[in-house]
């Protein structure tokens, strides 16, 4: 490190990370409004003069899409926010939704220089701010799309991966539609994660500004049902990217899980989010309002189904994992949200049954105490049922959140593709190919379940791929 | 949007049929599929097996009765309106192959669904024998389609107002002791207990069942398992492993109890509809 560079940052490590104004947890355990409330000009301003503007900048590495993070926040702390959101338009469609559900403390902050020895930049709340701006202001013109090239190119799902790839094709002036099997776009985005981290509209936003660009959102329009991909080719289609994530939840197998009040973190969320249950009977459509609430799993999906449940009148809300704290995969962030609205943890702790009454509503559950034992498959710990630990936990609503796999119904409708043991597609990792020629697959179909950024950095491989298929063929 | 061309009430103002145009979904629909629809933006969605497509003019049928806040608010619905979404065709189609003497069993609005089964029995080369019931006279609908759709008709109604006067199950049970070694296939559609029912007569005589089931779904596409029910003991999603299935191996007991999952909030959301419309 050049001397120059190390006085920089002991200057800049003695502005504070700026930290985002949320909600008061006991005020926001009852409502749907999302929790951080982002920053002002001011505290942007204030968060991007910290950036060292590296000459290697190691937080570009760390972001799966590539955005130019210290040339965004170059902008930002000259108070040009208009500038900022094209830089990061370039790389990146859906910066408004990044800024909020992305886990930077793995990648981008992950790796910024700063955090070495104090806090790294607050990327993800840089961009977020520059996309809040932008869309309340509408200053920015969206990038040049090049010249039409009349290749039509069909992508199947419209979630992260799938309107990432779209962003990238149309830019480079192909002729793009979408379909999706919900009415609404947006995938794991609108049905999935909550109003309170991610409000809709952001989402429907971000999506009409990849229509305005020239994208077709065909809705309602489950491929595998309605049309093939074989027909897809035959309409004149000459490349297809397939994006449907990993949406088939997984049940425990355990007895007594078809009890009412036992629901899968995937019905419960669609129920909630997609459906607006929230808001029943203004909306149509109800969920189950538990009073004890438990949660198997601890993911994020986990923590997402737990504070909605806080949100929905529950008085308690415990999450039920089966191995400890150290090993729990949700975010950070989400995990101190949840405690500090008083969702409680209960570890190492195994279901085993499911315990209902006359009417067939689930009154409680039966498990088991764990301890750990040696690292599976996955390299974690194993948990090992301990002897004669049995107890049970009182509930009247129980979510199912351990995780989902792949949906067979389009995979099982297209002759000629891949799949693993597992049934999710085979692709390869560098460009996406399947083995069904002019067939592109990524994210969570691909890989299983994972984040909405490393589906979105598939998303842009495969669009380099699928462009440069249309310019000089397979 | 997708929009109504023809309306009929078919039975006091309970039973009602639209007519959609939804030219994609009729051209790919086979007997045996459904479709989610959802009326307006804060609709639920709700999902009904179709009555009938047609191709020409690019139409999907759905029956309906009258029963809570979504149907209430469908039937509100006129020529001209739209439905906001209809999603189709969903599930696995009806395997339709000749057999011989089969059986189709029909109660309530289930018959609507019945209908095209019937139909593609019939030309499949089978021998279709149809029993049709309801609770009166004023409720059986489709009798003259479903003379047409099979070789031979009978007709029941529980309080005997027209046909036989009782179930559904006696005139099976009759015709089953009559030739039982001949009848390759029953299939049983209508409520859940009348399905439940025909699954144990038709048991006594060991000849092969199919049901067509109607839990409560959400997305129909089997990513929630809102819809799972229990079939020979293991798990299936109805909307991507149904909505038929062998009706000797079902839970109904299970799936009876699931369906009134959301009673009380369904009447709330009821009222609450009523009396808006006020």
């Amino acid at each position: 490190m050049s001397g120059l560079m190390e006085e920089n940052m002991a200057k800049n490590e003695k502005i504070p990370r700026q930290q985002m104004p949320e909600q008061a947890p006991l005020v926001r355990k009852n409502n749907f409004n999302e929790v951080p409330k982002g920053y002002t000009a001011e505290m942007a301003i204030q968060e991007a003069k910290r950036c060292m503007q590296c000459k290697k900048p190691a937080c570009v590495e760390g972001c799966p899409v590539g955005v130019d993070i210290p040339g965004f926040i170059k902008h930002v702390s000259n108070g040009d926010f208009t500038k900022a959101i094209s830089k990061l338009w370039e790389k990146n469609s859906l910066p408004a939704v990044c800024g909020r559900v992305c886990p930077q403390e793995n990648q981008c902050e992950g790796k910024c220089i700063l955090g070495k020895k104090g806090e790294p930049v607050a990327i993800g709340n840089l961009e977020r701010f520059v996309a809040d701006y932008e869309r309340e202001k509408q200053l920015a013109t969206r990038p040049e799309k090049a010249e039409p090239t009349g290749k039509k190119v069909a992508i199947v799902g419209s979630g992260p991966a799938g309107l990432t790839v779209a962003g990238d094709l149309v830019l480079k002036g192909h002729d793009v539609t979408i379909y999706e099997a919900f009415h609404k776009p947006g995938g794991v985005l609108v049905y999935g994660i909550p109003e309170f981290r991610l409000p809709k509209e952001i989402v429907f936003s971000e999506v009409s500004g990849l229509e305005k660009m020239g994208v077709n959102v065909q809705l309602n329009t489950v491929v595998g049902r309605i049309v093939s991909i074989d027909e897809l080719f035959e309409q004149g289609y000459e490349a297809v990217f397939i994006a449907v994530g990993a949406g088939l939840p997984t049940f425990l197998n355990i007895p007594g899980e078809n009890l009412i009040g036992i629901l899968s973190a995937n019905e419960y969320l669609t129920r909630a989010n997609l459906m607006k249950a929230y808001l029943f009977p203004k909306y149509d459509t109800p969920v189950v309002r538990g009073k004890k609430v438990i949660t198997i799993g601890a993911g994020n999906v986990a923590m997402d189904a737990a504070r909605t449940a806080l949100r929905l009148g529950a008085e308690t809300s415990t999450i039920v994992y089966r191995r400890s704290r150290e090993e729990v995969p949700a975010r950070q962030a989400e995990v101190h949200h949840a405690e500090q609205e008083g969702v409680k943890f209960h570890f190492l702790t195994g279901p085993t049954k499911f315990l209902g009454n006359d009417k067939g509503r689930v009154v409680g559950m039966e498990g088991l105490k764990m301890v750990l034992g040696e690292p599976d498959s996955s390299g974690r710990r194993r948990p090992v049922p301990m002897k004669n630990s049995e107890f049970e936990l009182e509930c009247d609503l129980a979510i199912i959140a351990v995780g989902a796999g792949a949906n067979p119904l389009l995979t099982q409708s297209t002759d000629g593709l891949a799949l693993n043991k597992w049934g999710y597609i085979t692709a390869d990792p560098e460009t996406g190919k399947t083995s069904k020629k002019g067939v592109w697959a990524g994210g969570d179909i691909v890989t299983g379940s994972a984040t909405v950024i490393l589906a979105m950095g598939a998303g842009r491989q495969a669009a380099d791929s699928i462009h440069q298929y249309l310019s000089w063929g397979w | 949007m997708f929009k109504i061309i023809n309306r009929e009430e078919m039975a006091e103002g309970t039973v009602i049929l639209n007519e959609i145009e939804a030219p994609l979904i009729a051209k790919k629909a086979r007997p045996g599929q459904f479709v989610i629809l959802k009326a307006n933006e804060t609709g639920e969605r709700i999902p009904l097996t179709m009555a009938d497509t047609n191709i020409e003019k690019g139409t999907i049928t759905i029956i309906f009765m009258v029963v809570g806040k979504s149907t209430a608010l469908f039937k509100t619905l006129q020529v001209g309106d739209s439905y906001q979404d209809v999603i189709g065709p969903l599930g696995k189609p009806t395997h339709l192959e000749k057999l011989g003497d089969v059986i189709c069993v029909g109660g309530g609005t289930g018959i609507a669904v019945l209908h095209p089964i019937t139909r593609g029995l019939k030309q499949a080369g089978n021998h279709v024998t149809a029993i049709i019931g309801s609770r009166n006279k004023d409720l059986l609908i489709l009798e003259d389609k479903m003379r047409a759709a099979s070789h031979e008709l009978h007709v029941c109604t529980d309080d005997g107002s027209y046909g036989h006067k009782g179930f559904v199950t006696d005139v099976l049970k009759k015709i089953l002791n009559e030739k039982n070694d001949q009848i390759k296939l029953v299939v049983g559609i209508g409520p859940v207990p009348m399905m439940k029912f025909v699954s144990l007569v038709t048991k006594e005589f060991n000849v092969k069942t199919l049901v067509s089931l109607n839990p409560i779904m959400i997305d129909g596409t089997g990513m929630c398992g809102g819809c799972r029910v229990s079939v020979g003991g293991k798990n299936k999603f109805a909307c991507v492993d149904g909505p038929e299935f062998d009706g000797h191996e079902v839970d109904f007991d299970e799936l009876s109890l699931r369906l009134q999952a959301y009673l009380e909030d369904e009447k709330q959301c009821h009222d609450h509809f009523c009396k808006c419309q006020d």
